[in-house]
């Protein structure tokens, strides 16, 4: 078992044949994933990377019978193609591109919310199910099948925690990036609950930032509903308020938000936290004893 | 991106929503003159800066003659307006607001987020108006009152309708509420609004709203579909390095420490930020190299990093998920040959190359100290930046 993604997920890529679409769809045949096909408006009946290549998700859906879509479109095109995929019976999609406009976000999420479909990120590395799937940006290479799952708001903290697990030999059962918008399709409860019922996952990490208060509500959920224990990481200790810091979601802004307020929230939830990014996988050791 | 309250005057007056008749001045003989075009014998002059707090620290005034408005204006252009909202050094004002005076019966305040939680814009009204929300929404969050809009059917009349019936408003006060509700919320939406806050709203003595201030942070991410919008963007009220950084699209937040950090991704950033600070060091800024970093780049980002003087050492934080290390290494040893680095640098490679980028940089015989792990990399740039200072 896994979550959300495994050796039977069928892709389909949106904006495959565009740079960033062409080098990760390749990235993700090598991977083993299950490519089926991309969409590309007015390239349909062409082949790229010996897949076919259809003029929109519905005919790629009728053709292929994908379930998952992952987007790499320009953030300006992001709200209709997810609006497109919803729409076509897609259950998942994983919308890659960063700076989609905050109010296009609203529109999309409230759709998919709707129609019941499974939205991941926008501004996100994507999902993988190590040794089956790899729908995203993330480095295959560093991942081994196992026992942890992973979410988090940054993609680069993600490879962090996934080398960690790694060379500490735990390996990661799924590993699923949120994003670093303010809106997120799915957030940390979405995937908390998802790794509390899988049962390949016997531990769980998660890394948030500063902004918005999504760690404060995952950790009030984890008390009442996670029995697994829960090693977590909060980026922006040293963060100075109202600046930006990279990511869209990740202000403190009205004194709100700081990393400070996490760590407490999910310390007082029975979290193992480490103040030092580098302690994850040590973390992990001392709450389950492996 | 913030805009001033001039322009969002400005805007609020384009979508036909009751302010006050002013004009900005950016010399202090158009302040006398501004006085003349408006008429009456009261205004109210007013430094244009990014920042509240600006009446408590005297950047606000309500004048009775040209004279005092033109000293006013002589005594604030071009210089640092320092509020509670600013840093030490204060935002230039650069522009004076001259506006007609308004005659107060009751302060209100109303404002709008996109509430991350709720996934809704969300407008919040109070009667506690002309003091700070913050505060009233800490100590007293049933003084805030809401209104939620759905993003298939918009901002509907009878939720302007609900706050000024709980605002205690009356008569023809209701309708002129219920029109600034719909307006601001379509303004909002229109013009991709990440905040707006009219602190505060007033009843005039003669029993109109009127909207004394304006607030308006625009969402950067739709600033692509603002274009008259990014034509207000005031560059004198944010950091030139981070100005700087954004046009080579690095993401730079200066702050005071000695530690320059180069890394790739936002959330390792401020990661290795926090690490440094664990380790006894202070990180002097934020640097987002991003995915697709190339040896330009990264020798821009070296040269940003550098232009503060504070910097005594350089931790560059690299984990190639995308980007290839070795590729990296080559930008840092072309920035240590271009500009001549004199503090030390200590890396740290991992992911795709990595072993390629040590090399490279072993074999360059310049004096870059090469990390293990992020551990080691921490602890060697703090005892780096001690030793030279």
């Amino acid at each position: 078992m896994s979550i959300l993604v495994n050796k039977n997920t069928k892709l389909i890529c949106q904006g495959f044949t565009g740079s960033q679409g062409t080098f990760h769809s390749e990235q993700a045949l090598a991977y083993g994933t299950q490519l089926v096909g991309g969409v590309t408006p007015g390239k349909g009946g062409q082949k790229h990377l010996n897949l076919p290549v259809f003029n929109t998700v519905m005919e790629a859906k009728i053709e292929t019978g994908a379930d998952a879509s992952v987007i790499y479109v320009p953030a300006a095109f992001c709200q209709d193609s997810i609006l497109e995929a919803a729409e076509a019976g897609i259950e998942l999609i994983v919308c890659i591109t960063e700076g989609i406009p905050t109010l296009d976000m609203l529109v999309a999420k409230e759709k998919c919310d709707q129609l019941g479909v499974r939205l991941i990120g926008p501004n996100c590395p994507g999902v993988i199910t190590p040794g089956e799937c790899k729908i995203g940006i993330m480095p295959g290479h560093i991942h081994l099948p196992g026992k942890v799952g992973i979410v988090s708001r940054s993609g680069t903290l993600t490879y962090e925690a996934v080398k960690q697990t790694t060379d500490f030999g735990f390996g990661q059962s799924s590993c699923v990036g949120i994003g670093g918008d303010p809106i997120p399709g799915s957030n940390f409860i979405d995937i908390l609950g998802m790794f509390e019922s899988d049962e390949q996952t016997e531990a769980i990490v998660m890394i948030g930032e500063i902004g918005g208060t999504a760690e404060e509500e995952a950790a009030a959920f984890i008390k009442a509903n996670v029995s697994k224990p829960v090693v977590a990481y909060i980026a922006g200790v040293t963060a100075p308020p109202g600046k930006r810091m990279g990511h869209a979601g990740a202000i403190i802004s009205g004194g709100k938000g700081t990393a400070d307020e996490k760590f407490t929230a999910l310390q007082d939830a029975g979290v193992k936290t480490v103040r030092s990014l580098a302690e994850i996988g040590s973390g992990l050791s001392v709450i389950t004893g492996w | 991106m913030n805009l001033h309250e001039y322009q969002a005057k400005q805007l609020f007056a384009d979508y036909g929503l009751p302010v006050s008749q002013g004009i900005a001045v950016d010399k202090s003989a158009d302040a006398a003159a501004a006085t003349a075009k408006i008429g009456g014998n009261k205004w109210v002059v007013k430094a244009q800066v990014h920042a509240g707090g600006r009446g408590k620290a005297g950047g606000v005034k309500l004048v009775e003659s040209a004279a005092e408005a033109e000293a006013f204006a002589n005594q604030w252009l071009g210089k640092n307006l320092v509020t509670y909202q600013t840093d030490d050094g204060g935002q230039p004002v650069t522009k004076i607001l001259v506006e007609a005076c308004t005659e107060i019966a009751r302060e209100l305040y109303l404002g709008a987020v996109v509430d991350r939680s709720s996934r809704r814009i969300v407008f919040m009204a109070s009667a506690e108006g002309g003091v700070e929300i913050e505060k009233v929404a800490a100590d007293t969050p049933e003084k805030i009152l809401k209104a939620t809009i759905d993003p298939f059917t918009g901002p509907q009349p009878f939720q302007g309708r609900d706050l000024a019936f709980r605002l205690g408003l009356k008569g023809s006060q209701v309708k002129q509420f219920t029109k600034l509700y719909l307006g601001l919320a379509k303004l909002f939406i229109d013009l991709d609004l990440a905040l707006l806050e009219i602190n505060p709203l007033v009843v005039t003595d003669e029993g109109n709203l009127h909207c004394l201030d304006g607030k308006i942070n625009i969402d950067s991410n739709a600033l692509y579909r603002q274009p008259g919008l990014r034509e207000m963007h005031d560059p004198t009220q944010g950091d030139e390095r981070e100005a700087h950084a954004a046009e080579w699209d690095l993401n730079y937040v200066a702050l005071d420490g000695n530690i320059g950090c180069m890394v790739n991704g936002a959330g390792l950033a401020m990661g290795t930020m926090d690490i440094v600070q664990l380790y006894g060091g202070m990180p002097a800024n934020f640097l987002d190299v991003g995915g697709g970093a190339t040896k330009e780049r990264v020798t821009e980002a070296f040269k940003i990093i550098l232009s503060d003087e504070k910097v005594r050492a350089v931790l560059v934080n690299i984990f190639g998920g995308i980007v290839r290390c070795n590729l990296i290494a080559e930008g840092v040893i072309g920035a240590v040959e271009e500009i001549g680095i004199e503090v030390p640098v200590v890396v740290r490679l991992e992911g795709n190359n990595a072993e390629l980028g040590r090399d490279v940089l072993q074999k360059s015989g310049f004096n870059i100290i090469a990390a293990t792990s992020l551990s080691d990399a921490a602890k060697k740039v703090v005892t780096a930046a001690g030793v030279t200072q």
